[in-house]
Order: C-alpha cells, then sequence, then structure tokens
C-alpha cells in the first residue's frame, strides 16, 4: 500500500456566527506523521473531523491522493480515525469491535478472522480478543482502538489527542509505540494535540494552529530556532519578548525574541541590559533566573554546577545576548 | 412529619424508628396482607384445610383458563411489537435528524397519562370497528373493511396507540445519552444507515428500549377494563375479574389467575432487569454529547412528516372519537354522528355529578397520602442510617409489580370479613378504594420524592444544626420548604392518574353513590344508551388529568427538581 497525500486547500468553516476554520491552506506528504498543534479551541479537532467527513467546510477543498473528497460521506471516506474517548463499542468484544469495519466491507469470514488476529498482534493484544474494552485498562483500550483503525487498511489515519487519557509515565511510551507503529506501516498520519511536548518528540512537521488559522508549519527544529510570530515563539518552549524601553532598541512595530537558555548572566559593567534578580528556579540541568530590566522581567537560564554560588534575589546583574540568537519578529 | 431525625448517631432515632415502624404497619396492612391474601387462597383447598396445588392443576386443566392465559401473552407481545413500530422510527428520527416535528412527537409520552385505553375503547370501537367511521369509508371508496377492531387484534391495536409513547420516551432519552463518538467511530469505518442503528445504535440503547417494552408489556398483560370494553372476556386479567364478581369471592379461582398474573409481571420485570445486566452502557464514557443531527433531504422530509401525522392521527383517535361521543345524539353506522347535543354533559353535571365530585375527593385523598408516604420514605432512605429502611423502599416499590385487579381482590378478601360495629363489612367502605388508589400510586410519588430529596445538600441542614436548629425544626424549616416544589409536583401527578385508576376500583366498589368516574364511565359505557355520558365523563376525565398535568408541568419546572416524573 502507497502512502497517500493530504492536500487542503481554501477551507473556511464556520458554526453560526464563529468561524471556526479560517483559509486553511496545507499539504501533508505522503507517509508524514504531521501534527495539528494549539491551545483548546484552536480549531485542530475540527480540521481533522473535516477530512474525516464528520464537519463541512463552506469553501474549500480536501484531497486525499489528489482527488477531492467533500462530496463523501463519512462510512465512503477510508480514513481511519482514533477517537479522543476511543469510543470503543462496550457491547461487543475487543474482537468484534475489530472485525466491525472489514464485516462493513463486507469481507469474507475467513479474511476478517484473518486480519483481526493480524491487527491485534500488531499492537500485541492478540491475548484480549474475547475481553470486553471495560476490562481493559486505558492503554490497552488505546491499543485495541488503533488495531480497530488500522485493521480497514485506511489510506490515512487521524490521531484525536491519543494520549489526553493516559497517565504521564503511560505517555511517553506509548507515544513511541505510535511512532514505531506508523513508520512500519507507513501511514500518511496526523496527530492531534496541545502538548507541544508529544508533537516535537514523534511527528515530522508541525501545524501550529490558533483561532482557526494555521500560525506556522514546519519541522519541529524549525519551528523552535525560526519562529514566523510571537504566537509560535511562546507556544513552543518558553521566550522573552521585549518591545524597545528595555535598554535594548528594537524597531518600531518588531519585537526582540530570544529563548532564556541563549542568554546569559554577565558583570552588571559593560552589559547591555541589567536589573535586579527577582525570582530563582532550580530546574536541575539549569537555574532559571528571572531578572527585571526596566518594567518587564526576562528569563535567564544558567547551567547548574554543583557547588557553584548561585546569585540572590535582589542581586543586580547584567544578561548578555549573542547578536546571531536575537530574532526579530512583527509585533 | 415534623419528626425528629438523626443523620449519623443513634441517639434520639426514636422519632424516625416510630415514623419507620407507622409506614412499615400501613404497608403491610393495605399491600403486603391483601396480596399475601390473594396467595394463601390460591394455594389453599377451597372452603379452608392446608396447602394445595390443586387449584392450579384446575386452572391448567380448564380450557378457558389456559386459553385466556395464551391470548394475554398473545395480547401483550403483539402490542410490544407495534409499540415498537411505531416508537423505533419515531425516537430515531428524533434523536438522530434535524427535525422540526420532535417536539410534537415528544409530547406524545404524555398522552398515555392522560387517557388510559379504556377510556377511548368504544370511541374507538366506533372509528375503526367493522362498522365504525374508517371501514365505511374504505368500504364506499374503495370496496373493503379492514379488522382492525376484530377480536385480539382491537385490543391490540388500542394498547398499542396508548402505549408506544412508554417505549418511545425511554427509548429516545437512551439514544440521546450515547456518546456521539461511538457512531462516530462506526461511520468513520464504513458503517451508516440502518446498519449502524442496529449494530451501535439500537444495542446501545438497549436499556431503555426494554425498560420500555417490559412496562407496555405488563401494563397491557394487567389491564381489565379495555379488553371488557371491546367485549373481549377471554384473556386473563377479565377472567379475574369476571369470575369474582359472578361466582364469588370464596371461589379459588380468581385467586390462581391472581397469582399467575404477579408472577408474569414479577418475571417480567425480573426477566428486564437480567437483560439489562452490566449494560448500563449510556453513562460509561461521556464527552461531546450526542450525534450531531443529520439534516434530512427533501424526500426523507415528506416521509417523515407522513410517518409522524399518520402516527399522530392514530394516537388523537381515540380523543377525537371521544370527544365526538360525547357530544352525539345518535352515531351508529355511520361515519360521523348523526346529530351532537349537549345533553350528555347536562346529565353527567346533573345526577351522575356524584361521580366527579367522588374522583375529586378520592384522587386527593389518595395523592395526599402517597405524598406524606413518599416524602417520609425518601427523607428515612436518604437522610438517616435506621435498620431495615430499605425495606421501606423496596416495600413501597413492589407496588408496581402488583395488578390493579389483584390488590382489589386481596382488599375484599382480606377485608370483607372485618366488620364494623354496625356490621359493615371493611370492604364496602368507600376509604378502601382511596387507600387501593393511594398503594397503586405510590411507586410514583415516592420517586418524585426521592428526585426532590436528592436535589437538596446535605450541607444544607448540616448549617441549619450548625446554627442551633434542632433536627424536628430543620425538617420543618429548611427540608420541608425545599422539597415543595418537586412533593407539588409529585401531588399533581399522584392525583390526576389516580383519577384515571380503575381496575382496582372496579373490583372495590359496592354501590354507586360511592363510584368514582373511572367506574361511572365504565358502567356507562356498557350500553348503547349510556355511551354519551360515559363519553361526556371520559371528556371530563381528559380535562381534569390535562389540568394537572400541565400545573405538574409548571410546579416542576418552577422549581427544577421534576426528574424521575417522566412516566
Amino acid at each position: 500500500m502507497s502512502a497517500v497525500a493530504i492536500d487542503i486547500k481554501g477551507v473556511n468553516l464556520s458554526y453560526g456566527p464563529t468561524h471556526v476554520l479560517k483559509d486553511i491552506d496545507l499539504s501533508i506528504r505522503p507517509g508524514e506523521l504531521f501534527a495539528f498543534l494549539g491551545p483548546s479551541g484552536c480549531g485542530k479537532t475540527t480540521l481533522l473531523r473535516l477530512i474525516a467527513g464528520f464537519a463541512q467546510a463552506q469553501t474549500g477543498q480536501v484531497l486525499l491522493d489528489g482527488r477531492d473528497v467533500a462530496a463523501l460521506p463519512p462510512w465512503k471516506r477510508d480514513v481511519g480515525m482514533v477517537f479522543q474517548s476511543y469510543a470503543l463499542w462496550p457491547h461487543m468484544t475487543v474482537a468484534q469491535n475489530v472485525a466491525f469495519g472489514l464485516e462493513e466491507r463486507r469481507k469474507p469470514r475467513a479474511e476478517v478472522a484473518a486480519k483481526v488476529a493480524q491487527a491485534l498482534e500488531l499492537v500485541g493484544l492478540s491475548a484480549y480478543a474475547q475481553r470486553r474494552p471495560a476490562q481493559l485498562s486505558g492503554g490497552q483500550q488505546q491499543r485495541v482502538a488503533l488495531a480497530r483503525t488500522i485493521a480497514i487498511e485506511p489510506k490515512v489515519l487521524l490521531l484525536d489527542e491519543p494520549l489526553s487519557n493516559l497517565d504521564a509515565k503511560m505517555r511517553v511510551s506509548v507515544r513511541r509505540d505510535l511512532r514505531e507503529l506508523q513508520q512500519r506501516l507507513g501511514l500518511t498520519t496526523i496527530f492531534v494535540t496541545h502538548d507541544q511536548e508529544e508533537a516535537n518528540t514523534i511527528c515530522d512537521r508541525i501545524a501550529v494552529m490558533e483561532t482557526g488559522v494555521i500560525r506556522q508549519v514546519g519541522t519541529p527544529m524549525e519551528l523552535y530556532e525560526r519562529p514566523a510570530n510571537l504566537f509560535v515563539a511562546s507556544f513552543l518552549g518558553s521566550a522573552n519578548i521585549l518591545d524597545g524601553g528595555a535598554g535594548v532598541v528594537v524597531p518600531p512595530g518588531q519585537r526582540l525574541v530570544f529563548r532564556p537558555q541563549h542568554a546569559s548572566l554577565s558583570p552588571v559593567a559593560g552589559a547591555a541590559m541589567s536589573g535586579p534578580v527577582t525570582h530563582r528556579e532550580f530546574l536541575g540541568a539549569t537555574v532559571r533566573y528571572g531578572v527585571r530590566i526596566g518594567d518587564r522581567e526576562i528569563l535567564v537560564d544558567a547551567p547548574f554546577q554543583s557547588g557553584a554560588e548561585l546569585r540572590t534575589i535582589g542581586e543586580m546583574v547584567g544578561v548578555a545576548l549573542p547578536t546571531e540568537r536575537m530574532l526579530y519578529l512583527p509585533a | 412529619m415534623a419528626i425528629a431525625v438523626t443523620p449519623l448517631p443513634t441517639h434520639r432515632s426514636t422519632g424516625a424508628a416510630l415514623l419507620a415502624l407507622a409506614i412499615g404497619l400501613f404497608l403491610a396492612a393495605f399491600l403486603v396482607v391483601p396480596v399475601a391474601t390473594v396467595v394463601y387462597v390460591a394455594f389453599t383447598e377451597k372452603g379452608g384445610g392446608g396447602f394445595t396445588l390443586v387449584n392450579f392443576l384446575d386452572f391448567a386443566r380448564t380450557d378457558l383458563f389456559v386459553r385466556s392465559f395464551w391470548n394475554s401473552i398473545y395480547v401483550s407481545a403483539m402490542t410490544v411489537l407495534w409499540s415498537s413500530a411505531f416508537a423505533l422510527p419515531l425516537a430515531y428520527l428524533t434523536t438522530r435528524f434535524e427535525f422540526r416535528g420532535a417536539g410534537l412527537v415528544q409530547t406524545l409520552g404524555f398522552l398515555p397519562l392522560i387517557m388510559p385505553p379504556f377510556v377511548g375503547a368504544v370511541a374507538m370501537q366506533l372509528l375503526f370497528g367493522r362498522n365504525g367511521t374508517v371501514n365505511l369509508l374504505l368500504d364506499e371508496y374503495l370496496g373493503f373493511k379492514i379488522g382492525f377492531m376484530e377480536g385480539l387484534n382491537g385490543v391490540i391495536f388500542l394498547q398499542a396507540i396508548h402505549y408506544f409513547p412508554f417505549i418511545l420516551v425511554n427509548l429516545s432519552a437512551a439514544l440521546r445519552n450515547i456518546d456521539r463518538s461511538m457512531e462516530e467511530a462506526a461511520q468513520n469505518l464504513g458503517s451508516h444507515g440502518l446498519r449502524l442503528f442496529r449494530r451501535i445504535a439500537f444495542p446501545l440503547a438497549l436499556p431503555g428500549y426494554v425498560a420500555g417494552a417490559s412496562l407496555v408489556f405488563v401494563k397491557v398483560f394487567d389491564d381489565v377494563a379495555s379488553p371488557l370494553l371491546l367485549n373481549v372476556k377471554e384473556m386473563l386479567a377479565p377472567q379475574a375479574y369476571l369470575r369474582i364478581t359472578s361466582i364469588g369471592i370464596d371461589d379459588p379461582m380468581g385467586y390462581v389467575i391472581a397469582v399467575v398474573l404477579i408472577a408474569i409481571a414479577v418475571v417480567t420485570m425480573w426477566g428486564s432487569a437480567q437483560v439489562l445486566k452490566g449494560k448500563d452502557y449510556a453513562t460509561t464514557q461521556r464527552g461531546g454529547g450526542g450525534l450531531a443531527r443529520r439534516p434530512l433531504t427533501g424526500r426523507q422530509s415528506v416521509l417523515a412528516y407522513a410517518l409522524v401525522l399518520l402516527i399522530l392521527a392514530l394516537v388523537l383517535a381515540p380523543h377525537v372519537g371521544l370527544l365526538l361521543l360525547s357530544f352525539a345524539t345518535v352515531w351508529s353506522f355511520s361515519p360521523l354522528p348523526d346529530g351532537f347535543t349537549l345533553a350528555h354533559y347536562a346529565r353527567v353535571l346533573g345526577d351522575s355529578s356524584v361521580y366527579i365530585t367522588n374522583t375529586l375527593l378520592y384522587s386527593s385523598l389518595a395523592a395526599a397520602i402517597d405524598v406524606a408516604l413518599g416524602g417520609a420514605i425518601a427523607y428515612l432512605v436518604l437522610r438517616t442510617r435506621l435498620p431495615g429502611r430499605s425495606m421501606l423502599d423496596w416495600g413501597a416499590g413492589a407496588a408496581l409489580a402488583v395488578p390493579g385487579v389483584v390488590l382489589g381482590i386481596g382488599y375484599l378478601r382480606a377485608f370483607y370479613g372485618v366488620k364494623l360495629p354496625d356490621g359493615t363489612p371493611l370492604a364496602a367502605l368507600w376509604i378502601m378504594i382511596v387507600l387501593a388508589i393511594a398503594i397503586r400510586r405510590l411507586p410514583y410519588a415516592l420517586r418524585a420524592a426521592y428526585a426532590a430529596l436528592q436535589q437538596i445538600s446535605v450541607s444544607l441542614e448540616e448549617a441549619a444544626e450548625n446554627l442551633g436548629a434542632t433536627r424536628s425544626r430543620t425538617v420543618r424549616r429548611i427540608v420541608i420548604p425545599l422539597m415543595t416544589g418537586g412533593l407539588l409536583a409529585g401531588f399533581v401527578t399522584s392525583f390526576a392518574t389516580a383519577a384515571v385508576e380503575l381496575s382496582a376500583v372496579l373490583m372495590l366498589v359496592q354501590n354507586n353513590s360511592d363510584a368514582p368516574l373511572s367506574y361511572g364511565l365504565y358502567v356507562l359505557m356498557q350500553t348503547p344508551a349510556g355511551r354519551g355520558a360515559g363519553a361526556a365523563l371520559g371528556v371530563i376525565a381528559v380535562i381534569i388529568v390535562a389540568v394537572c398535568m400541565g400545573l405538574s408541568q409548571l410546579a416542576a419546572g418552577r422549581s427544577q427538581r421534576a426528574r424521575g416524573l417522566d412516566l
């Protein structure tokens, strides 16, 4: 099975007066693991549901493999979706859940049985085929949902916040498994999340969304190193955002942006920016200081060496910043 | 009800214990003893003696009873089938599609409460019978007739159009509670339309469906008056009534039939509980509400409206027929009455007005008893740790499984021998009718009381006690005022449904001057000359009940705590 590209062109979607998706244009490459990342209410789930056929756009196209699917109902799209709640049917066993999509496609019984076994094997749940969903743990339920979806060999795979119902420890191992499975199947996959760490760690590319608009598309590194705007800069990692008046020169209509770890503490004398330490957080490998510059507070990370003396609250410090780490973004 | 009640420690629990004892005695005297008497007589040799199964053997050897038994099973099952045929499409339509008629369809849920089937039985005969309006028109224009009302079919037809809303209401609620992602996941995997409904939506809504269907089955099985008014005697509940009234209260057969009626009710409820065990899916996964409603295409809209209008016409038919009949001079062998008159209303508001005043008196008393008992039981169960309090709850709820005719027979047998000083048997007093009605309606009032009390946070009571109020004063000044809205709604609902209670009443009325409206209607409807007046009584009953239901909705809405009154 060859992987499929997803192209979204000029999509606008409103629910009554609420404009949920605004002029969305996006190309997702075949075989890519792609994230829709943004805070809740940014439209990422709606965009996913649009691709699955559960939402209708007022304008624009959704192309799967170059073919517009706007007119197709959800059950004809061959787009596999794993729901945030997993949506496992409680009146069916695990095997019956996984078999459902194949049965709806009127596959011969032997083929259904073989594919169910194969899908359960793939997620490591062969031993649980006859259980009911309620008898499984959250992580196992999630794998059943995944098996049920990939059993039909969909053209693309959509994952709606797949890790949100798992505890913190599970998330790390499950997301690695997800990545591995996706690579093995070579399926074009969209991963919706509000957690930048999830997106950064396993996704090839990310679309950062805010209030129905795609703010930037790129690899995790690109987004972190070269954010295109203040929203992306502050949503991914910590960022200091300064206008003029903090001892630095910032062109009108722009903001100076830099990461805490790119700045360093320096002697007050000769420093472009200086001020008192306002707070201190010990983070393990680094110590994060808050320094008041004018009426702003900026964050500076200093590496932590055992035995080294920490700065005290109120102590006057300078802040040094290499020019190549200064980023000017439109306000 | 201003009784001291102890939520936690055991000191000062005597008041609660006395209250519980009083309620227990009441339930024992007017529910347990009569029913136990019926069972006892059924298993005792005629004219006294030891335990025997002979009566049941006689029952099994009598063709009439066996036939009646199977007829009752058949009629109840077919009614469930036809009710489902009406309810399923309506429930699916209103919960899954954008449909303007949805509100209208949902109000259908109240109709069986407003008018029980026996009230409109004769009117339906005149509309759908062999020589009724519909068949006369069919014959004239199309040259054939349909046997809607022939024999058992008539009972099925009548019961189905009255009781399908019980399935509709329960099924719709269950369908609305299904997490939308359940059905979206199925669509995503390639399922849609009827297959989606059959494989996912319906199995998930099964608890609601079974709850409604078992209720319909039991109600139809226990109904005495509707088959009799349609001149169908070979069914079990009517046989019990006929046996006792024609042969007398010493004949064991009536009691055997009563035991069978109880057994069927218990088995049906037990069976539905078995089916539902571990299947309360609706609340297992929530998040996102029901499935987004889909718009109907033009053709689908036309079909949907046609279906709804057809069912609505059927549902309203007994009401329309009753209204016509109440104003009719003569109505037979013609599509519409020959002429119209107010004479029937003059009659029932004149010499027969005793029926109406009796009904108002009996229903108010019964409803007052129910609200007092229901409120007290709810308080004892939810707010005290009295040992055995759940027995009260169970006892009051058990009244649901006792058919009205059985309760009536039990009262007759248990209280006929008990004589007042002047020699009148206790069972002949009108207050017995009130008590029987009160017991029959108690489960509903109890649910209203539970709902009302559950809405009140315990901390409100604790706050009062913390400020120095004794428990009895807390109940009087905090609990009762806060429960008023819910109890009022319970009172009005009990009152309204008590006004059309018949099956227990049928056994207990000894003379016309003690008879309530439902009994009067039943007697009048027996003769062609009385039909008009009977229908007028029916219209008055429907108006009383409808007004009360409206008031109850108002009371409930105002206090926003009428959950649990939807039956």
